[in-house]
This record gives structure tokens, C-alpha cells and sequence, in this order.
């Protein structure tokens, strides 16, 4: 608690301090890449009903995703704490690049947890933390995924509270975290509202982005909460679908809870005990989520819904052969949200997409489930399908 | 079958009780009293912990009872859960293999009713989605009837514990929550005011597990702790021999010792040796905290 309070003060002090928010306004403009493009995509957008669709282009930030955003307000502030090392959770291990690539730049010591099951499939990012001279520990205990991650990324700094910021990814977690990396994030809506404006000429009808511990999603999603004409579309990850079992699509199929320190809606058996989940993409498999999603949902602000594997591969390759753009695994599940919605809404429409992240990470993958190098092996078991 | 050696009922006891620390003292449980009858005896309690369900329901129940009998005042019953962000391996290992075998929450309230049923003063130790999903008010009449003295939460702020402390209040639970070592003197003072039974001291900032020593902020936080409260104050974490319980009574009401019995179990080549291993470190540790003054 008193490393919370630390933290909630020392927050608190830098949102208001102009010294802080032009030392981050600089690394993002000049190191992050910010403002990241909109780019209007027709040939994805005739799968979609014939609307218009425009993607916020997360995936062209440094990095390769919407991380860097978050992790740079957060190292600056571990600086402020006096501290010299941070730790994070992984999922998909953008988060985990993001913030070993923020420690070399600012000179501090960084571990990173990661599910032993996402360093397999996400091993080209485990790669990548490593030369950023980050210590990644394969978490080997539970459903060795994130949230197993993110539990052992808790024991860590329970012990090294003194010199150690947790630097949590998502809008998840104890306060004030989910506040936080929310007023980190939401540069990408505030940019995309302007930017749509001006290219279409009006705001969008709907907002989409995928939503795991949902960061991207509040990023783009806040700067719109005030427009009620603006529909806002959370994509969760549907897994194999309902019926399996095999999901990790929290608001659509979970329950209130509290989990991470935080009372949101999570996937959980009738003795509250968390479910294990299952996504394709690493970055979406939680059974929780940021408390201000459920809020979302609750006040119906927000609606979430599922996106299956199978939608969210399909999306991913018609990006691909569309636009010449290799999305996220995840941030295709958003891309299969603008396909319903576009074809719901009719041609008249203007989608605004988060791309959040670049699928560089993913070709492996990829290349299982489409069978690009031999046998299709969608599970990645090594069992062909 | 009584588990203390010296047959009196813990309840009768608070008669005229010694420690005077119970702010309810008419309704005193099971646990507040046998913290008096130590403090009467000049020695710190013993409290000892295994997991519900670990190695079995009735393996955990027996596990207990061995400790009980052995010389521990108190028993802590786990309830496992997915998510113990503050148990170190050997916990999770254990939790983990109880939730693996089906242990529910069922089977946690059974294993206080056994315990409490053989007079052994018991509490529940659970992070805090389990009792939400379960119902506060159901929880606390559940646990009750069960016979248990109450609840230690871990993971439950005193700002978020309003609906537990009634249920805790109206059933006469005790509700004991956890200070640290980084704990300011606002915060203590915050979790004190809300503290029945005990304050359940973490002697070090990390997680469960034995330690090779204890860590030198536990003395110093048990007499931070002093200043705010009259309630016994018990430290755990990191404290797994006869040698570490003593240094530990010298300063503290009671010994908190868990993941010493949880791996001397998961050690064990069969049920029986198991619970050997376990008697065995239960006495070594009662003449730890007889032995501290």
C-alpha cells in the first residue's frame, strides 16, 4: 500500500508539473514517433459494407505498438521516484520490448515476466528484450500466460518495493495504475479525433479497437466518451468461441470480481476462483479487465464483444493483402469488429480502428495457421490440422 | 478429542481473561483466547498453517490436528485460490495441487469445522474474490456455524472491508488484516482500528517462504504496531525453526508458521511420514515460543 500511495503522489505531482509533461512530450514526438498517422484504407473498407474505414496507426510508433506510449510516462516517472530499476508483465511481450527499450533509453535496470507459453509464442520479442539488455524470467507456474505473469511481476516488487517500479502495461491493477496509463494512452484518441475531423470531415460513427486489459481500447476510446454519437466497440478475444470454454472474452462472457487489485469484471468460476483462457493472440489472453471497460460496459457507454481465432485471423490477412499492412494478432481482432459493424452500419459509415501494434511478432503464427510454410498448424502443437 | 494438552476450553478461559486486549471481550473467540492463555503463560502463541485440500481435504485436516497437538495455539486453514500474489513457491505449489484436485470452498468450511470441533481455535486465511463471489454475509454465517474465530485477508484494504467488518461484527468474527515493514504509522493506526483477533505482522517485504534469518524490521514493526493497539500482534513470514520462533516470542505475541509445514508435506514420502515431519516441527517450534522470554 504505502509504494501504491508513493506512487499516487508522485503521480499526481508530475500530471501538473510542465516540466514532466514536456520531458515526455519530447521523448514521444521525438523518440516514439508521435503523432502517429490515420491512414484511410478503401480496399479493407469494401469487405466492410463499403464504408469508410480509417486506422489509427499505433503499429508505426517505436517499438511497434501503442506500448511505448505508456512505458515512456512510466520510466520518466520511476526516474522522479528516485528509483533504478522497473519490472513488467508480458502477454505478447509488446509491452515487454516497450519497456526494456524505455530502461536503455533512460538508463535504468529492467526485468520482464513472462508467461512460459508466450516465450514460445512470442519468442522474436523475448529476443528483442534481451538485446535491450532487459532479464527475461519464463513464468512457469498456473496457465503460464499473463496473468501468471503479472502475478509473479506482483511478488517481485512486494520484495524490491524500495528501488523497483512496476511498470504495469495495461489499465489494470491497484490504483492508481489504471488512471495512469489511461491519461498515457489517451494522446492516441486525442489525436485520432482530430485527425478523423479533418479527413472526413465529421466524427466517426464508431470507434474500435481489441480489448485484453484494454489500454489501446481506453487510449482511443476516451477522447470519444463525450461524444454520445460515437459508438465505441471494444473487440475481446472469443478464442474457440463460447461454447469451448476457450476464450478470454471477459465483459462479454464474465462476472464482477476482484482481481490485481483492482473490482472489475473477470472470468472466474462460482468459488471466484480465475478461469484459464485461451486466445491466438498472447496480448489478449487475460481474464481480466481495466476497471473503467466494465464501467463502460455497465453505464452501456461501451459495448464489447467477441471476436473468435478463426474472425481475427481472417481480418488479419485481408489487412494484409488489402493494404499492404501487417497488423497485430491482436489489433486484428478490432479489424474483424470494423468488418460487423461496417457491414451493419451500411456505406454511409466512418469507422475510426486502432491498429495498436505491427505483426512482425506474429509471423510465426501466422505462418502455422495459414500454412505458409507447409502444414497448417493452427494450434502451433506441432499437430497438423 | 481435545487437542490441548492441558484439556481447557479455549472459549471458558476469557474468563476474567489475562491480556484484557479484546475490545468484545463477552464475545471473545477462540482465538483471542488462546493468545490470553499464552500471554498468561509468558510466552508468545504458536500459529500454524496448511492449506484446505493439501495434501488432501482430509490430509490438511489431519495435518492440522497434528499441529494442534504438537503445541500450536492457533491454526490457520488456507483457502486455496488461482491467484496467492503474496505465497512464495512452496505455498503456491500446495494450493496449487489442492485447486488441481477439486477442492472448493465447501471443503475449506469442513476442514474449519473438524478443527473446530476438536476445540482447536481456527481461522481462515483467503484472498478476497473467494469470499466476494461466495457472499460476504453467506461467508461469515458459514463460517460460523463452522465453528471458526475468523478471517485473515491479505489482499482486503480497511477502505474496501466495510460489508466484511458487519458480517464480521454480527457473527462474531475476527476480522485480521496484515501491516508490513513499509507500513506508515496512518496506515497502521487505519488497520489496527479495524483489527480483531490479532495484527498478523509481516516481518519482511517479500513473500512466503522460510528465510535463513529474521528479518531485523519485524521487532521494530511490532512496537510500531504497540503504539496503536492493545490486540496481540503476531508476525509471520520467513520464520521456519525452534531457533527463529524464539527470537520471534521475545518480542512478538505470536509465531506465524506456514510454508516450514507446507514443505516439510510436500517433502514427505508418504501421508504418515508427512505428518510425522509435521509433529515433529510443531513441537520443535512450541518450545521455540516457550523458550523466547
Amino acid at each position: 500500500m504505502s509504494a501504491l500511495e508513493e506512487l499516487t503522489s508522485a503521480y499526481a505531482a508530475a500530471k501538473v508539473d510542465p516540466a514532466f509533461q514536456a520531458e515526455l512530450s519530447a521523448l514521444l514526438s521525438g523518440y516514439a514517433g508521435r503523432p502517429t498517422l490515420l491512414t484511410e484504407v478503401p480496399r479493407f473498407a469494401a469487405h466492410a459494407g463499403g464504408c469508410r474505414v480509417f486506422l489509427k496507426r499505433e503499429d508505426l510508433c517505436h517499438t511497434g505498438s501503442h506500448k511505448i506510449n505508456n512505458v515512456l510516462g512510466q520510466a520518466l516517472l520511476t526516474k522522479r521516484l528516485g528509483k533504478t530499476r522497473v519490472i513488467a508483465e508480458t502477454g505478447a511481450g509488446q509491452h515487454g520490448v516497450a519497456t526494456a527499450t524505455a530502461a536503455a533509453l533512460l538508463g535504468l535496470d529492467c526485468t520482464v515476466y513472462m508467461g512460459e507459453e508466450d516465450t514460445r509464442r512470442q519468442a522474436l520479442n523475448v529476443v528483442r528484450m534481451r538485446m535491450l539488455g532487459a532479464e527475461v524470467i519464463p513464468v512457469t507456474i498456473g496457465s503460464r500466460t499473463l496473468k501468471d505473469a503479472m502475478n509473479e511481476a506482483f511478488r517481485n516488487w512486494v520484495s524490491t518495493v524500495d528501488y523497483t517500479h512496476y511498470c504495469i502495461g495495461s489499465v489494470g491493477g491497484p490504483h492508481p495504475f489504471p488512471m495512469m496509463v489511461r491519461d498515457f494512452q489517451r494522446v492516441i484518441g486525442v489525436e485520432a479525433r482530430e485527425q478523423v475531423l479533418q479527413a472526413a470531415g465529421r466524427l466517426p460513427d464508431a470507434v474500435l479497437a481489441c480489448v485484453g486489459g484494454g489500454s489501446n481500447a481506453i487510449g482511443v476510446f476516451h477522447a470519444f466518451i463525450p461524444d454520445r454519437g460515437v459508438a465505441l466497440v471494444g473487440c475481446e478475444a472469443g478464442g474457440d468461441g463460447q461454447d469451448t470454454g476457450r476464450n478470454a472474452a471477459t465483459l462479454s462472457f464474465g462476472s464482477p470480481g476482484v482481481l490485481h487489485g483492482m473490482r472489475t469484471v473477470i472470468l472466474q468460476d462460482a468459488d471466484g476462483q480465475t478461469l484459464a483462457t485461451h486466445s491466438i493472440s498472447a496480448g489478449l489472453d487475460y481474464p481480466g479487465v481495466g476497471p473503467e471497460h466494465a464501467w463502460l460496459a455497465e453505464t452501456g457507454r461501451a459495448s464489447y464483444r467477441p471476436i473468435t481465432d478463426a474472425q481475427a485471423m481472417e481480418a488479419f490477412s485481408l489487412l494484409c493483402r488489402t493494404e499492404g499492412i501487417i497488423p497485430a494478432i491482436e489489433s486484428a481482432h478490432a479489424l474483424a469488429g470494423a468488418l460487423q459493424v461496417g457491414r451493419d452500419l451500411g456505406p454511409d459509415a466512418v469507422l475510426l480502428v486502432n491498429l495498436s501494434g505491427r505483426g512482425d511478432k506474429d509471423v510465426d503464427i501466422a505462418a502455422r495457421w495459414f500454412g505458409h510454410l507447409g502444414d497448417r498448424d493452427p494450434r502451433g502443437d506441432g499437430v497438423p490440422e | 478429542m481435545t487437542a490441548r494438552a492441558d484439556g481447557s476450553s479455549p472459549r471458558a478461559s476469557t474468563a476474567g481473561g489475562s491480556g484484557g486486549s479484546s475490545p468484545r471481550a463477552s464475545t471473545a473467540s477462540a482465538v483471542t483466547a488462546a493468545f490470553e492463555q499464552a500471554a498468561a503463560q509468558d510466552r508468545a502463541a504458536l500459529v500454524g498453517y496448511v492449506p484446505a485440500g493439501f495434501p488432501s481435504v482430509d490430509g490438511a485436516i489431519e495435518a492440522a490436528l497434528a499441529m494442534a497437538e504438537a503445541g500450536a495455539d492457533v491454526i490457520e486453514i488456507g483457502l486455496p485460490y488461482s491467484d496467492p500474489l503474496i505465497d512464495g513457491p512452496v505455498i503456491q505449489e500446495a494450493v496449487h495441487r489442492a485447486l488441481t484436485a477439486g477442492t472448493k470452498v465447501a471443503d475449506v468450511l469442513r476442514t474449519v469445522a473438524a478443527l473446530a470441533a476438536a476445540g482447536v481455535p481456527t481461522l481462515i486465511m483467503t484472498y478476497w474474490n473467494p469470499v466476494e463471489q461466495h457472499g460476504v454475509p453467506r461467508f461469515a454465517a458459514d463460517l460460523a456455524r463452522a465453528g471458526g474465530s475468523g478471517l485473515i485477508t491479505p489482499d482486503l484494504t480497511p477502505e474496501e472491508a466495510g460489508p466484511w467488518l458487519t458480517a464480521a461484527a454480527e457473527h462474531h468474527l475476527d476480522p485480521v488484516f496484515l501491516v508490513a515493514p513499509s507500513s506508515s504509522d496512518s496506515r497502521i493506526e487505519l488497520i489496527t482500528s479495524v483489527c480483531g483477533g490479532f495484527v498478523y505482522a509481516a516481518s519482511l517485504m517479500g513473500i512466503t517462504g522460510a528465510r535463513e534469518s529474521v528479518s531485523s524490521q519485524a521487532a521494530d514493526l511490532v512496537s510500531r504496531v504497540r503504539k496503536h493497539t492493545r490486540l496481540p500482534v503476531a508476525v509471520g513470514v520467513g520464520v521456519s525453526s525452534g531457533t527463529q520462533a524464539a527470537q520471534v516470542a521475545g518480542f512478538a505475541d505470536g509465531v506465524i508458521v506456514g510454508s516450514a509445514f507446507v514443505h516439510r508435506l510436500l517433502a514427505a514420502g508418504s501421508p504418515q511420514a508427512g505428518l510425522a515431519a509435521v509433529r515433529d516441527l510443531a513441537a520443535e517450534l512450541a518450545d521455540g515460543v516457550r523458550s523466547g522470554r
